[in-house]
C-alpha cells in the first residue's frame, strides 16, 4: 500500500505516457508461470537423467522379495519405498529414475537425428529442385505411407535389439515431416528478399541456408521438433510395452507401463508413476515448444 | 586494345540485350503460348564513375534490365560485359566473386535485410564472405566506419531491421552494398518506398558517397526528378526498348520522343505559376505479350504517321543524344522534338 501510494510522488515527472509495470508483473509476463513450471519439470527430468544414481534410494535391479507389491506412501506404505515396489519387490522410485534416464536419452537423441536428417534432406530438395527433389520427396512419401510401427517391428525382429540401434531407429521417426516442412519453408524463403539479397552479396549456398534461411525458419522447425519429441517417447513406450523396445533388465518408461499392466488392479502404482512421468514430460515439452516459438521471433515482443 | 584506351573503355556494356519469357495466355489448357518480351534488345554503355538513369513506366523492363546487368537472369539474346569480360549468369564461383565489384540496392529495404540479424552483422557480411583475410576486429571496425558514413549512430549497431525507420533501413542496405567498395552499383528504385522527405536524405547520401568512393551506377526509377538529381545520363525505356537517351537537362527540357514529352509533361512542377501544357496519352500501356508492330508506341502516340505502324524506328545516336522516333529523326542530320499537334495538348490537367 505504502509503496503504491509513494511511487508516483517519488517518481520523476517523465515524458513517457506508459505507466510503469510492477517488477513482479513484468517478470511473470516475460516468464509465464505455466512455462516456469514446465521448465522446472524438464530441468528436474534432465537432472534426474544425469544424476539419478545419486538420488535413487536403491539399485533399480535390486529385489526385496519380502516387500513385494508394497504400496506407496499415502496408500498405506512406508518411506522405505516411497513409490512402492513391484511384483519382484524392486523399488518403483529407483526404477522410475532409471527409466526416465533411458527414455529421455533415447527421445532427445532420436529427435536430434530426425531433425538433422529432415532439415538436411529438406534443404537439399529445396536447393537442387528437379530430379534430386523428386527423389527426396519419393523417400518422404514412402516413409509417410508406411506405418512406422511396422518398420520398427521388422527392423528389431531382424536385426536384434541394442540401445544404439534402437535410438537410431527412433531417429528415423518423424524425419519425413520435418523434411517436408523444411523443404516448403526453404523454397518460400528462397524467394524472399533477404535470401536473394544474401545470394546477391555473393554468399555461398551454405551461408545462405545456414546463416539466413535456417534461423528464419527455425521457429517452425523447433515447434515440429517439440511435437516429435513426445511422439518418440510414446513410440518407445509402445515398443517397450510390446516387449520389442528396451530389454530387461534395463528399463524404460514404456517397459514399466507394459510390465505393470498385469498388476493394474492389485498394484496400480507400478504403472501410474511412469505414466504420469510420460504425460507430464510430453506436455511440458509441447508447452515449451510453443513458448520458444514466440520468444525466438525478434519481431514479436 | 591499346593500353591508353583501357581507361576510356566503358565499365559496363550491354549489346542487343534481351530477355523473353514464355507465358501462356489466359484460357486454361487451351491458352495459347506467347512470348513476353520484357527487354527487347537494348544497347548501352556505362563509363567508370558514371551514373546512368533508367526511367519508364512500370512494366517497361527496367528491373529486368537490372537483373540482366547483374547476371541474376540469363539474357535470351545479346550480352553484358563488365570490365571487358562477359558477366556470368550461373550463380557459381565466378559469379559470386564478381559480387565484390557489383552490388545492388533494393526497392524494399526491409525485405532485403535479414530480420534475425543485427544490422552491424549484416553490414559486415560482405566482408565476411569476400574478405576472409580480415580479422573479426577489422570487420567490426569497417562496419562501424560504414555505419558512420551512411549516417547511422554507433549505438544502433545491435538493432534489428524492424526496429529502424524506412530511411535507416535503406541506409543499412547502402552501407552493406558499399562494404566492398564496388565499382558498379545497381539501384532499383532505391527511394520509391520512402517518404518524400526521407527520399531527399537518401539521395543526398548516395551523392555524397559517390563523390567519396566514385562508384558507377545504373539508377532505375520511375521518378524523373530523382533521376535528374542523380544521373549523368538518362535513358528512357518504353516496352523493353530504349526510346531516348541524353543528359538529364536535355531530356527533361527538350524531350525528343513523344513518349518522353508526355512523361516530362506529367511530372508535377514546383512552380505553381508556370502551368505547363500536359500531354495526356490515350489508351492503355500496350501488353508486352502482344507488342504492336512498327514503333511500339504508335497506338498511344498523338503524332503517329503511317510509317510508324509498319516500320520500327532504330535508336539513332548523335553525340550524347539518341532517339528512336521517325518524326524526331526526320530533320536530316540533327534531331528535333517530334512536333505535337495542338489537339493532343490539353490545358493543365485536373
Amino acid at each position: 500500500m505504502t509503496e503504491t501510494s509513494s511511487a508516483p510522488a517519488s517518481a520523476p515527472v517523465s515524458a513517457s505516457v506508459f505507466t510503469p509495470k510492477s517488477r513482479v508483473r513484468a517478470f511473470f509476463e516475460a516468464w509465464p508461470p505455466l512455462i516456469l513450471l514446465a521448465l522446472a519439470w524438464i530441468a528436474a527430468m534432465l537432472l534426474l537423467a544425469a544424476f539419478g544414481d545419486l538420488v535413487a534410494p536403491a539399485d533399480y535391479m535390486a529385489m526385496d522379495l519380502r516387500a513385494r507389491l508394497a504400496p506407496p506412501v499415502g496408500m498405506g506404505g512406508d518411506w522405505a519405498h516411497p513409490l512402492g515396489t513391484d511384483e519382484l519387490g524392486r523399488d518403483v522410485l529407483s526404477r522410475l529414475i532409471a527409466s526416465i534416464r533411458i527414455s529421455l536419452t533415447i527421445a532427445f537423441l532420436a529427435t536430434l537425428v530426425s531433425a538433422v536428417l529432415g532439415v538436411s534432406l529438406g534443404f537439399l530438395a529445396a536447393y537442387f529442385r528437379g530430379k534430386a527433389e523428386q527423389a527426396i520427396l519419393m523417400l518422404v512419401d514412402a516413409q509417410a505411407a508406411m506405418p512406422f510401427m511396422i518398420i520398427a517391428l521388422a527392423v528389431l525382429a531382424f536385426l536384434g535389439n541394442s540401445l544404439t540401434l534402437f535410438t537410431l531407429l527412433m531417429g528415423f521417426y518423424g524425419w519425413e515431416r520435418i523434411a517436408r516442412i523444411a523443404r516448403g519453408l526453404a523454397i518460400a524463403a528462397q524467394e524472399q528478399g533477404y535470401a536473394s539479397a544474401a545470394r546477391d552479396l555473393g554468399a555461398s549456398p551454405w551461408r545462405v541456408y545456414g546463416r539466413h534461411i535456417l534461423p528464419n525458419i527455425a521457429s517452425t522447425l523447433l515447434v515440429s521438433m517439440t511435437l516429435n519429441f513426445p511422439e518418440v517417447i510414446l513410440l518407445e513406450s509402445g515398443l517397450s510395452f510390446l516387449g520389442l523396445g528396451v530389454q530387461p533388465p534395463e528399463t524404460s518408461l514404456g517397459a514399466m507401463v507394459g510390465y505393470g499392466r498385469d498388476y493394474i488392479q492389485s498394484a496400480p502404482w507400478i504403472m501410474l508413476a511412469p505414466s504420469a512421468a510420460i504425460v507430464l514430460t510430453t506436455l511440458c515439452i509441447s508447452l515449451i515448444g510453443d513458448w520458444l516459438r514466440d520468444i525466438l521471433d525478434p519481431t514479436l515482443s | 586494345m591499346s593500353p591508353d584506351l583501357a581507361s576510356s573503355e566503358p565499365l559496363l556494356t550491354a549489346r542487343g540485350l534481351a530477355r523473353h519469357y514464355g507465358v501462356r495466355l489466359p484460357g486454361g489448357l487451351m491458352g495459347r503460348r506467347a512470348t513476353l518480351k520484357a527487354v527487347d534488345g537494348i544497347d548501352f554503355d556505362l563509363a567508370r564513375g558514371e551514373i546512368l538513369g533508367l526511367v519508364g513506366e512500370s512494366g517497361c523492363g527496367k528491373s529486368t534490365t537490372a537483373k540482366l546487368v547483374l547476371g541474376h537472369v540469363a539474357p535470351s539474346a545479346g550480352e553484358v560485359r563488365f570490365d571487358g569480360a562477359p558477366v556470368p549468369v550461373d550463380h557459381g564461383g565466378d559469379w559470386r566473386r564478381l559480387r565484390r565489384r557489383m552490388q545492388m540496392i533494393y526497392q524494399d529495404p526491409l525485405g532485403a535485410l535479414d530480420r534475425r540479424l543485427p544490422i552491424a552483422a549484416q553490414i559486415a557480411e560482405p566482408l565476411q564472405i569476400h574478405r576472409p583475410d580480415l580479422s573479426r576486429a577489422d570487420r567490426g571496425a569497417r562496419a562501424a566506419e560504414l555505419m558512420r558514413a551512411v549516417g547511422l549512430r554507433p549505438d544502433q549497431a545491435a538493432r534489428y531491421p524492424h526496429e529502424l525507420s524506412g530511411g535507416q533501413r535503406q541506409r543499412v542496405v547502402i552501407a552493406r552494398a558499399l562494404a566492398l567498395d564496388p565499382e558498379l552499383l545497381v539501384c532499383d528504385e532505391p527511394v520509391s518506398a520512402l517518404d518524400v522527405s526521407v527520399q531527399a536524405q537518401v539521395l543526398n547520401l548516395l551523392e555524397d558517397l559517390r563523390a567519396r568512393t566514385g562508384f558507377a551506377a545504373l539508377f532505375i526509377s520511375h521518378d524523373l526528378k530523382v533521376v535528374r538529381q542523380m544521373a549523368d545520363r538518362v535513358a528512357v525505356m518504353y516496352l523493353g526498348r530504349i526510346v531516348e537517351e541524353g543528359s538529364p537537362e536535355e531530356v527533361l527540357h527538350r524531350p525528343l520522343h513523344p513518349y518522353t514529352q508526355a512523361l516530362v509533361s506529367a511530372a508535377p512542377s514546383p512552380h505553381a505559376g508556370r502551368r505547363r501544357a500536359r500531354i495526356v496519352l490515350r489508351g492503355d500501356p500496350p501488353n508486352p505479350v502482344e507488342a504492336p508492330a512498327g514503333c511500339s508506341f504508335h497506338p498511344r502516340c498523338p503524332v503517329a504517321v503511317a510509317r510508324c505502324r509498319t516500320e520500327r524506328p532504330p535508336l539513332l545516336r548523335e553525340g550524347r543524344r539518341a532517339v528512336a522516333c521517325h518524326l524526331a529523326q526526320a530533320a536530316g542530320g540533327g534531331f528535333a522534338p517530334a512536333p505535337l499537334p495542338s489537339a493532343a495538348v490539353s490545358g493543365a490537367a485536373a
